[in-house]
Parts: C-alpha cells; structure tokens; sequence
C-alpha cells in the first residue's frame, strides 16, 4: 500500500497501456491500474460465450503507429495482423459493389455500376494517399499551444508548414475542402454512382454523430485512410484474436520492461498536494504514490471525475464541459453455429473480407435521421466481419464469430423503455437488418452480445459511448483534443498527464497518444 | 511446355490469374489469388496447401543404401533412424554443394531422397560397387504440404497416424483420406507442417479430402510466393537464391559449401567417407571465406532516404532474391559480403535479409551496411547481424502432449 512508483497509468486501455511501456523501458518503475477484470479499454478481446472470443468493441487495425510497432518490438510481442481481403456491399435489389485489392478485378466490377466512375477511382485513390501523406506527419508532432507559442511549437509549425508548401497546390485545395465539407459532397465531386458514394460515405460517419451530407464529415473518411500495413497505404487489418491482441502485445511489451499491471483497480481519485498529483486513490480505499500520474481515461474522466474542479482553471472545465461525445455507435457480437450466407455473394469466400450495410446514400441519411432525436436506426448502417474466416483461435472449428459495427444509436433512446428494453430493440433492428441480406443468420445465432453507446460508457468507461473519446470532429482535434492550450499532454496539475485518445492524435487504435505523451513525460530521455 | 501435375483438375481452376511458373518441368502456382498476402497469413494463422508434386524423389534401396546414402550427403546416414528425416547437403568433390534436400529413412535399407536438380546419375554413379537401387520415383509420388499452426488439426480428420506423436523431422506410413501414403513432419516455412506423399491416382481425393475441411481450419490453397516469404522468415536456403548448385556453375567463384552457407552443424567430419569430405576437413581448418546469417534492417533510416525523394517509405512485400552489396562501412568503402534474399516479414514486422559474408563480420550484433537503391542512387541501410531462424514458433516442434 505505501509501495510508492515512478509513474502510475490509470487505464489499462491500449494508449495508457503504451503510455506505461514507454516510460518502463526508459527505466521508470510503473504501474498501471485498470478498472476492469481486462485489460484492452475498446481494444479488447473477451471470452463472452465459452468457446467464441469477441473482439468486443473495435474490430479492425490500420492506425497503429508503425514507430510503436518497432520501437516496443510488437511482433515479438503477438502483434500479428491480417490483411482483410474485399468488401462486399449488397445493394437492397439483389445486385452489389464489390471493393477488389486487385485493381483490374476492381475496375472492371466498377464498370458494371459506372465505366466513369471505373476510371475515376485510381485517380481519386491516388488523390487520397497525398493527402493522407500530407496530414500524417501531424499524427507524430506535438500539438502547439496557440495562446503562447514556444520555441518548439513554432519549430513543429514551421516543419509542417514547409511540409504543406511541397504538396502543390492542388493537393492543397482538395485538402482545405476535404477539412470543411460533408463526405457525399466530397465523394459526388468525384463519383456518379450512388453505391460508390454509399460504400465510401460510410467511412465518413463511423463513431460521429453526423451523417454523409452533414459539413466536416469528409475528414472522418480521410482519418480512414491514414493508416497503413506493413507499408501498404491505408491497409486495414485484422488482429490475430481479435483487438485485444493488439492490447495484449503493448501489455506484453510493457512487462518485459519490468511495468506492473493490476486489473480490477477503478481509481476514484488523482491525490493533489498544492497542485501537485502525488499519488491515486482506489475506489477500495487504497492509496498508492507516484512521481507522475497519467491518465488514459477520457476527458471527462480525467478532468472531471478523478480530479476536483477546484484544481483546474475554469475556462479548461467550461471546454471539457463542452467536449462533445455523443455516442453514435453500437456493436453487436454475435456466436454462430456455422457461416452465414448471403445469397447476393457472388463467391462464397467474400465472408472473408468486409461485408458493409450501406446499400445507398438515402439509406444512410435515413438511418441517420432515424438516431438523432434520440434513438437509432430502424435499418441501420453496419461494417460486418466474421474474423474466424481467417483466424482460427477464436471459436471451434466449423463455428464462427461474427463483429457487427452499427451505426447509429444515440446514447438515449426513452422511446424504448428502460436500458435493458432498449438494448433488446437495438438488437433486434441490427439482426432483422442483417437478416434481409442473410437469411440463415438468425437460424445460427447461439449467442449474442449487444451494446449501445450507454453500455459502451457504463462496460469500457467511454463517456456517452463514443468510440473515439470524443468526437473526431475538425473543432476537436490537433490543438483542441480535448482543449486549447492542454493538448501537448499536460494538465494545470503538475506531473498529473494524460495519454487516452481524447488527446492527439485521437481515436482509433492508433497507440499515439500513449507514445507522445511518454515523450513529453520524459523529456529529452526519449 | 511445362507440362502439369496429377492435381491439375483441381488447382487448373483454383489459380485465379493464371499466375504460374516453372518447377522442374512442371506448372506450379505461384499464387492462386491476384495478391499473395492472403495466402502467406494463412500459413501463419490457419494453414496453406500447397501442390508440391514437381518434387524430384528418388528411392534408394538395397542392403547398401545406407553405405551410398552415406558417401553422398554429408550427415551421418546411419544415425538416421527408420522413421526420421534429416535435412542435408550433398557436394562435389571440392565440397561445394550440389543441392540441398530431404533424407527420410523409410525401412532399414530404404531412403527417399527429395531434391531440386536432378540426381539420378549422379546417384548411380556412386552407387557403383554397391548392392543398392536408385530409382526416380518423382512421378510416382504425388505430394502436397499442409503448412501452418491449424495443419495437424485437419489433417488428424483425415488420418489413422498419430499425428501429436510424430516428431519433426520424422515420418510415417498410414492412411490419409482413404489412401496409402507417408506423411512427413517437414516443410519450408519453419511453422508446424506436413507433407503428404501419395500416389498419383489418389491425389485429387487426398487435395478435395483437405479443400472440403479448409473453411474450418482457414485454410488456403497457396503458392510459391507466399512459401517464398514464409521461407525466408524461417531462414531456410533457396537454390539459385542463396546459393547456386555447384552442378549448375562452371564458375568456383559462384560455387559455396556448407560452411559459407552457415550449415557447420551439418558436416559431420568424423564419419565414414562421404564426397567432399576432404576438402571440407581443409575448409574447417584453414577457415571459409563465406558464412551465411540473418540480418535485421534499421527501416527508420530507410525511411529517411526515402523522405529525401519526397516518398514514404517503400518495403518489399514479397521475396528478392537477388545479390545485394553489404559493406562494414555507410561511405561502402569495405565490401564484406550479399545480401542473398530478403523480404519485409509481416509477421514478425522487420525487414530480414538472408546474407552471405565474410566470417569475421558476421558475428550476431554486428552492425554493418547493405545497399538499398532509391531512384538509382545508392544509399547505405544500417542492418545487425542476427542468428536465423528469424521466426521460429514453439508449435513448429511441439509433440506428444504439447501438440494437443
Ligand atoms: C465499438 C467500437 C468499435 C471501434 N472500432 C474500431 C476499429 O475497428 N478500429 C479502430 O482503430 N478503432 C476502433 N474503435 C476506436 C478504438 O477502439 C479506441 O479509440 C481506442 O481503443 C481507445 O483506446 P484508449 O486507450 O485511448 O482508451 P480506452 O480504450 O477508452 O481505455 C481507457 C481505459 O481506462 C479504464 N478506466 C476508465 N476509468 C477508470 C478508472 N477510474 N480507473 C481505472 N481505469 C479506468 C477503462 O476501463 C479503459 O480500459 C472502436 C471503438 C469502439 C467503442
């Protein structure tokens, strides 16, 4: 009890995780406290019907920093992800796009829907990547303080700028709309077919409460294209037994360089001496002490719940107050006796790449319109995988696992009863929408998980069930996450940190937030 | 014309681009999907089948088969118990390596040798004097390998063998599928493995046997590129990759021995006379001028050579197999050896070179430099000197009641 540390993490989440494997390889004595029996925050992978692992919350990998990778030797750790084969999109009349790697193969099925959009789609790909690649040296910087500019802020300002300078200024207009507009405008500027608006639009509204023709929904997509595997630009993969492999490795990582992880240890309070964090407080009573105290919670929990407000200036609780969350997201997991069929598949082996309920650019304003006034989709918006088509370690041989990311269901919905009526009709909307596509799915079912947004917060800690700590909204990102003038990782609380994905570069499992606030943490040792 | 193999029926259609190559006469698939990738993860997740029929085997019976297996490779044959594989070399009279295979012993005076140039006269010839046989048994024997950590869980459906039991680098006799056949515990992508030898006539029920379990093992048909990949990561030798056989060179210079080709554990000097053996009692004295180890390439300094073009960072997603400078020196002043093959490994997230250099710059954790060509510039990547395997995962080996 009065063992005292270098550095304690609260949040055994994958960035607090990172955060704390960091500072132990450094040399520091650190340990990291997680309120659940897991570890993994969103990117865990649980054991929910014996025999079937689900990859609860997040499902696929594309963000993770490959710096990360090397510098904490993920591979050795159990980091081993796949690269997810195509994504299949049915159409509500029988017919369907599908997304090829290949790129002939990928021509040629655009063709079928339109020979101009067929053309267009490298153009646009490669219009993308630029951008992707002009924006991603941001996800390795430190965000400025805009109020009072230091020698090193302007040093990270003047790098990017020079950056920005070499893209041309084509690149640069496509840049300053793809910032500022909604994401089926963007696409229309590009595309006619309204399936390939629908598949693509669908990534501009993941985990906002947005939809495709609300403004600033274009830079969601683009977050979707800044990740890569194994070098390939905007890769996205599955982990080897589900996220929480992903987690596991940084875990893996973190012990080998001596950090210590108890599970099952909520802390309710951050101890402040003078304004000093000194030490944490456990919900049970205990007291533990530490130099540095870091947070990989969200904001709201950071600075609102294990902190009094009494410590923070007013103008940081007013922003934090105003953080927008909004959870937009549900996800249903689901057991099955065996693999599902879609009689719209052209090849039966499509199970094994995405299958996305996006079927048109009206369906998902409508399933939009259905969620906003509290409540969620009657037919909703889905990203569907079946992670045992590839991985056999999650269900028996023969069986499968299904992941089931929904949007949208907003964080109430009184509409529908208590929190348990609610669930149970969230539920049943995705499965009978699945159903349509699937008609054997609901013969197969042995088990199903199901979580909305208020389950999200009330299970993972996520505040309204965001599934990003905080909307990824252009007015919440780089120098805003979560506040101006607190986004380089530091609190008006000395040595209190935080490192969760309410901070740059946000959301996703990316393990940024957890490296860069390490850096800061550590100074010149890194 | 290459001409095809008794599973051609089955893997004709499969191979979705018409992707194929030559392998000792035969078509062989280099990948049966546009892209290799998925292939190889299922080799490391689920399991890969491969078509490995163009294999050249040859049967070596008699009361001396185990005297000619003796004088030709360059382990002790007569270690080898019935039942067990090993893995050998065979060499010239200079003790340079002809080619490199399997030696199983299948009763006491029988053993099937597996290769990849022909050496049938090569055998006989040696096996002058001796009461023993050699027969080309290569189209006789139809062969595929089921690669990867679900391999012996589909496989156990489909067998009588007791498969937790047979060790690796050891066979055995039994039914698969309703067939005659040996299975074999060994492959080429360092994971757990076996290969299936039948005959021809069974090979399409052995292939559909397998295809009709695969979904419930993630199992995939795969190609050449993806066992090219899985094979570097295990550190495994690739004729004309790593080495030229020394019956395919007039050259001395292109020709290297077990020694330069880091397979000191092989040579075993103290048994009866084998080819070579002289020489290579020399070699060991006097010193190679090669030895063959793993390298691990610093790709954060590649990355900022790439950052000067203006490019992010490319890594190579599949196989090179190609020579490639290394230098004790960035301003590669010092030459010291090739790189002989190398590939970003997926699973192990490390760019990895398989390379051939001068033994006193090869110790583990050197550093030293090797070439990487950016827009026809040459620039110097950092790389350490690491001991293969560079992927080596304990189910490669696990038996009796680890393997359940
Ligand atoms: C349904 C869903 C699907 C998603 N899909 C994807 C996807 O496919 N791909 C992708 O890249 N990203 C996805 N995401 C986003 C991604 O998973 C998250 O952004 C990321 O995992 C967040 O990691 P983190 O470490 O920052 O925070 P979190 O994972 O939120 O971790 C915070 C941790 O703190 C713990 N905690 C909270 N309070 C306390 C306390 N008082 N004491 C101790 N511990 C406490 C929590 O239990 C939790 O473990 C998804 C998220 C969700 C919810």
């Amino acid at each position: 009890m009065t063992q005292t540390y270098d550095a304690i993490v609260v949040g055994g989440g994958h960035n607090g995780l990172t955060c704390a494997a960091y500072l132990a390889r450094a040399g520091r004595k650190v340990l990291v406290l997680e309120r659940r029996h897991v570890i993994g925050g969103a990117a865990v992978t649980e054991e929910i019907h014996p025999g079937y692992k689900f990859t609860v919350c997040s499902y696929v990998v594309s963000l993770l920093r490959p710096e990360v990778i090397r510098e904490l030797e993920l591979a050795k750790h159990g980091l081993q992800i796949h690269p997810l084969d195509h994504v299949f999109v049915p159409k509500e009349d029988g017919d369907h796009l599908i997304s090829y790697p290949d790129p002939a193969k990928a021509r040629d099925e655009l063709k079928r829907h339109s020979p101009r959009d067929a053309e267009m789609m490298p153009r646009f790909t490669e219009m993308m990547y630029k951008m992707a690649y002009a924006v991603k040296p941001i996800l390795g910087y430190v965000p400025p303080n805009p109020n009072s500019l230091s020698l090193r802020d302007l040093r990270t300002l003047r790098a990017f700028g020079k950056h920005l300078n070499g893209l041309g200024k084509q690149t640069f207009h496509e840049l300053t709309k793809i910032m500022t507009m909604s994401v089926d405008d963007f696409l229309a500027e590009y595309f006619e077919s309204d399936i390939v608006r629908s598949m693509m639009g669908l990534s501009g509204i993941i985990g906002t409460m947005l939809g495709v023709k609300s403004p600033g929904t274009a830079y969601v997509l683009l977050h979707h294209f800044m990740g890569e595997l194994d070098g390939a630009f905007t890769a996205w993969g599955a982990q080897k037994g589900g996220t929480g492999g992903v987690s596991e490795a940084i875990a893996s990582a973190a012990r080998s360089h001596g950090a210590e992880i108890r599970v099952e240890a909520p802390v309710s309070q951050i101890i402040v001496r003078n304004g000093t964090a000194v030490g944490v407080a456990l919900e049970n009573g205990d007291e533990i002490y530490a130099r540095t105290i870091v947070s990989g919670c969200d904001p709201k929990v950071t600075f609102r719940k294990l902190v009094e407000e009494k410590e923070l200036p007013p103008e940081l609780v007013t922003a934090i107050d105003k953080f927008k969350y909004r959870g937009s997201s549900g996800k249903v997991n689901l057991a099955l006796d065996a693999a599902p069929i879609f009689p719209g598949m052209p090849d039966p082996s499509l199970i094994k790449g995405s299958i996305d309920i996006c079927p048109s650019v009206d369906y998902i304003e409508q399933a939009y319109d259905d969620a906003k006034y509290d409540g969620f989709s009657k037919r909703p918006c889905m990203e569907v995988e079946i992670p045992t088509t590839i991985d056999p370690t999650m269900a028996p041989p023969g069986k499968h696992v299904v992941s089931i990311f929904v949007q949208y269901a907003s964080y109430n919905m009184p509409e529908y009863g208590d929190r348990d009526q609610q669930r149970e009709a969230f539920g049943n909307a995705v499965i009978d929408t699945l159903s349509e596509f699937s008609p054997n799915l609901k013969d197969l079912i042995l088990h199903k998980q199901v979580l909305t947004p208020w389950d999200m917060e009330d299970k993972i800690g996520l505040t309204e069930g965001n599934i990003f700590q905080g909307e990824l909204t252009l007015d919440q990102l780089f120098c805003f996450r979560p506040a101006i003038g607190w986004a380089d990782y530091r609190t008006p609380i000395r040595n209190y940190f935080q490192c969760g994905s309410g901070t740059h570069p946000g959301g996703g499992i990316t393990a940024g937030p957890g490296r860069l606030a390490a850096r800061e943490i550590l100074g010149e040792e890194f | 014309m290459p001409r095809v193999t008794p599973l051609h029926s089955r893997v004709g259609p499969l191979c979705q681009g018409s992707r194929w190559e030559e392998w000792s006469g035969f078509l062989t698939a280099t990948m049966y999907e546009l892209d290799h990738l998925h292939e190889y993860n299922a080799i490391r997740t689920g399991c890969g089948l491969f078509d490995v029929s163009p294999l050249l085997k040859y049967d070596i019976r008699g009361r001396d088969a185990v005297t000619l297996m003796n004088r030709v490779i360059v382990r002790d044959a007569k270690k080898c118990r019935i039942g067990q594989v090993l893995y050998t070399t065979w060499c010239d009279d200079d003790g340079k390596v002809i080619d490199d295979g399997t030696v199983s012993r299948l009763a006491d005076d029988h053993f099937r040798l597996t290769a990849a140039v022909p050496a049938l006269h090569w055998l006989q010839h040696n096996a002058i004097g001796l009461e023993a046989t050699v027969e080309d048994v290569s189209e006789q024997i139809a062969a595929v390998s089921i690669q990867g950590p679900t391999s012996r869980d589909l496989l156990a459906k489909l067998t009588n063998a007791d498969l937790p039991n047979l060790r690796f680098f050891h066979c055995t006799q039994a039914d698969v599928a309703g067939a005659d056949a040996w299975i074999s515990r060994t492959g080429y992508t360092g994971d757990l493995g076996y290969e299936v030898f039948v005959e021809p006539q069974n090979a399409v029920k052995l292939w559909d046997a397998m295809m009709e379990l695969g979904d419930s093992y993630q199992m995939r048909p795969a190609g050449t590129v993806a066992l090219d990949l899985a094979r570097v990561e295990a550190g495994l030798l690739l004729i004309d990759a790593d080495f030229i056989s020394a019956a395919q060179t007039m050259f001395d210079v292109q020709k290297t021995s077990p020694y330069d080709l880091g397979l000191a554990w092989m040579v075993d000097l103290e048994k009866d006379f084998f080819i070579g053996q002289r020489a290579l009692r020399e070699e060991k004295e006097k010193g190679s001028r090669w030895l063959t180890v793993g390298l691990e390439l610093d790709v954060t300094v590649m990355e900022k050579f790439y950052a000067e073009w203006g490019m992010p960072l490319h890594l190579p997603d599949r196989t090179w197999a190609e020579a490639v400078p290394v230098f004790a020196d960035a301003a590669q002043t010092k030459h010291i050896g090739r790189g002989t093959s190398g590939t970003w490994s997926p699973v192990l997230k490390k760019y990895v070179v398989i390379a051939r250099l001068r033994p006193e710059h090869a110790k583990p954790g050197n550093k030293i430099f090797i070439e990487e060509v950016i827009e026809a510039v040459s620039y110097s990547v950092p790389a350490t000197v690491v001991k293969m395997p560079f992927f080596d995962p304990p189910r490669k080996k696990a038996w009796g009641a680890e393997a359940k």
